[in-house]
């Protein structure tokens, strides 16, 4: 089976979307997810709460608060505009906030949890042995919470991938642009006569997603091992 | 083979003083301590006596309410003047109640990861003293116990530490295993030029390592000497209660006879000892437990007995304690050295001793407990 231009492009752009919305919620998602896991503090249940907010809360909902924020006339979306000339909404960088906040629960659940098993006596160990708290995070606390870092990260891209309602309220469904592979499929269902091309973007999603579970199990492993062997010089 | 890890450090010859208060919960932790440049010093007591803080405290991970701490010249914390310097800038090496080994490094590594990058410790010289050399490539979680907590003491002393802490090392091991470390870490306290504190609720332990001791209770320091002066000290046998009213004695071998496997120590130039054969070379130093119950007295020069040492001794103090109203308890001098016993009141009367009056102490070899 070859593919046309058109599913080409929506796959291209589901990839680039689920990718550049993992690489975007990585780094406060981790922050996030250790500061939870680590922290006592007032007001932490309704953090939580908030976090988890996109999991619960309907897709267009997110859609529309995130086109009131950050739209052209939104409060951030004004002085992103006015000072750096970035404009979010109907583009595939839009997209990306949009699944990236959908996917950001999961990533931030995941790693939390992973982060909490990990012995604080080994942390305070490794400070008594000389390490400062960042070199006790990047050489024992996250090492520790890999398997978590990776479940995170290949549910928060699936996500990513699938998501629908969001990104379609807050970039649009613009083909070349923000037509991810569910936005290419939604379209085509709503066209009479569509069905052949519909059902061969079907099995393309699930193709893609079994390839992502598999490449998901092999990096596991192999990080596995990395980890093992670092330091066996 | 004196191991001296430190290479550049002229704090190495003073003290650590501390005083700290902290509260947590019921429990009041309330100390003022100044301890030895030098040698090891044994903090005892029982579960909950405070031992494990103070530990915590002087390694930086705990902070308490108000205190201070000053190792060397260098003042490590000071809540008056809001000063704290943090666990990793303390350079104090703890070894914990269970190894801590990091799971995803393998022991190589684990040792390593303290070690400073200038002037590197003797990383050779530490890991064949720890006879640990053949463990290097293995994962921590294929580790035994007793190789285990060898590899969490050689990764702290390679962190170049100005003070080592050990808190309760040999927790969970068996027997055999505990008194196999036992006698490496006392044989490598003595060959590390740092101090050491080594914390601890057994007698045993406490008896073959520690050259000072602090006695602990429900979060006060009782009291803080030389080891056998406190052992000496009538006031203090209910609360070193563990120790049975016992007394260190120590001296150099200087014959193993294989045929009997017996040792003979001599104490001073002029006392010798015949001791259960140990495996310690001619020439060292090693030192024997002798409970004050397996001491008896003699007013003369016993002949035709099984009580192989007869030390001529002077009683130089005496007391009856209220808990054992049957017994007295003797403190007998020989030279410098000073050993507890205890014999019945009848006995003492019968027997016409009083403070002052040289006797001949007997003490069976069996009864000896090599450290």
């Amino acid at each position: 089976m070859t593919l046309s231009p058109a599913e080409w492009e929506a796959i291209r752009l589901s990839l680039l979307i689920g990718l550049a919305a993992v690489a975007w919620i990585l780094p406060p998602g981790i922050a996030v997810a250790w500061w939870l896991a680590r922290h006592q503090f007032r007001g932490k249940a309704l953090v939580d709460g908030l976090i988890h907010l996109p999991l619960v809360l309907p897709p267009v909902v997110v859609g529309y608060l995130l086109l009131v924020g950050l739209g052209k006339q939104g409060v951030i979306g004004q002085w992103l505009y006015s000072s750096l000339g970035v404009s979010l909404p109907f583009t595939w960088q839009g997209a990306a906030v949009a699944s990236g906040v959908m996917a950001f629960p999961l990533l931030v659940r995941a790693l939390r949890l992973s982060l909490e098993a990990v012995d604080p006596k080994l942390e305070a160990a490794a400070s008594t042995l000389g390490a400062n708290r960042r070199r006790v995070f990047t050489t024992i606390t996250l090492p520790l919470a890999v398997p978590g870092l990776l479940t995170g990260t290949v549910l928060a891209f699936a996500r990513a991938l699938s998501e629908f309602g969001a990104t379609i309220t807050f970039a649009s469904n613009i083909p070349g642009e923000t037509r991810t592979l569910p936005l290419a499929l939604y379209t085509l269902i709503q066209t009479p006569g569509q069905e052949t091309a519909a059902t061969r973007l079907c099995i393309l999603a699930i193709i893609i997603a079994l390839l992502s579970l598999i490449a998901s199990e092999w990096l596991a492993r192999r990080t596995q091992q990395r980890l093992q062997e670092r330091d066996a010089y | 083979m004196p191991i001296n890890p430190t290479t550049h450090n002229s704090s190495l010859t003073s003290s650590l003083s501390l005083f700290v208060e902290q509260r947590l919960g019921r429990f009041h932790l309330q100390a003022e301590l100044t301890l030895p440049a030098k040698g090891v010093t044994g903090i005892f007591g029982t579960s909950g006596s405070g031992k494990t803080s103070l530990l915590r405290i002087i390694a930086g991970l705990d902070r308490p309410d108000t205190g201070k701490l000053q190792l060397g010249n260098q003042i490590l914390l000071d809540t008056q003047r809001r000063q704290n310097v943090p666990a990793h800038q303390r350079r104090i090496g703890v070894v914990f109640q269970e190894a801590r080994l990091f799971p995803h490094y393998r022991v190589r590594g684990n040792l390593t990861y303290g070690m400073p990058k200038q002037a590197p410790p003797r990383f050779d010289e530490i890991v064949e003293l720890l006879g640990i050399s053949h463990l290097l490539t293995r994962m921590p979680g294929t580790l035994s116990g007793g190789e285990a907590r060898r590899v969490a003491i050689g990764r702290a002393l390679l962190s170049d530490p100005q003070l080592l802490l050990m808190d309760e090392p040999l927790t969970g091991l068996d027997g055999a295993r505990k008194q196999e470390l036992l006698r490496f870490i006392a044989l490598l306290t003595r060959q590390i030029n740092i101090p050491v504190m080594y914390v601890s609720h057994d007698p045993e332990e406490i008896s073959a390592i520690a050259d000072h001791l602090v006695l602990m209770e429900s979060g006060r320091i009782v009291a803080s000497d030389h080891l056998n002066h406190l052992l000496q000290r009538f006031d203090l046998t209910q609360k070193l209660g563990g120790f049975d009213a016992a007394s260190i004695l120590e001296g150099q071998v200087i014959e193993h006879d294989t045929h009997y496997h017996l040792t003979r120590i001599t104490l001073g130039n002029t006392h010798q000892l015949l001791l259960p054969g140990t495996e310690a070379n001619i020439g060292s130093c090693i030192r024997v437990r002798v409970l004050a119950r397996d001491i008896a007295i003699a007013t003369s020069a016993v002949k035709d007995t099984s009580y192989r040492n007869q030390l001529p001794v002077t009683i130089e103090d005496t007391t009856v304690l209220p808990e054992t109203s049957h017994s007295v308890e003797l403190r007998l001098r020989m030279g410098r050295f000073h050993l507890r016993a205890s014999l019945t009141r009848k006995s003492w009367d019968e027997m016409g001793l009083h403070i002052g009056k040289e006797v001949t102490a007997l003490i069976r070899s069996v009864s000896f407990n090599p450290l």
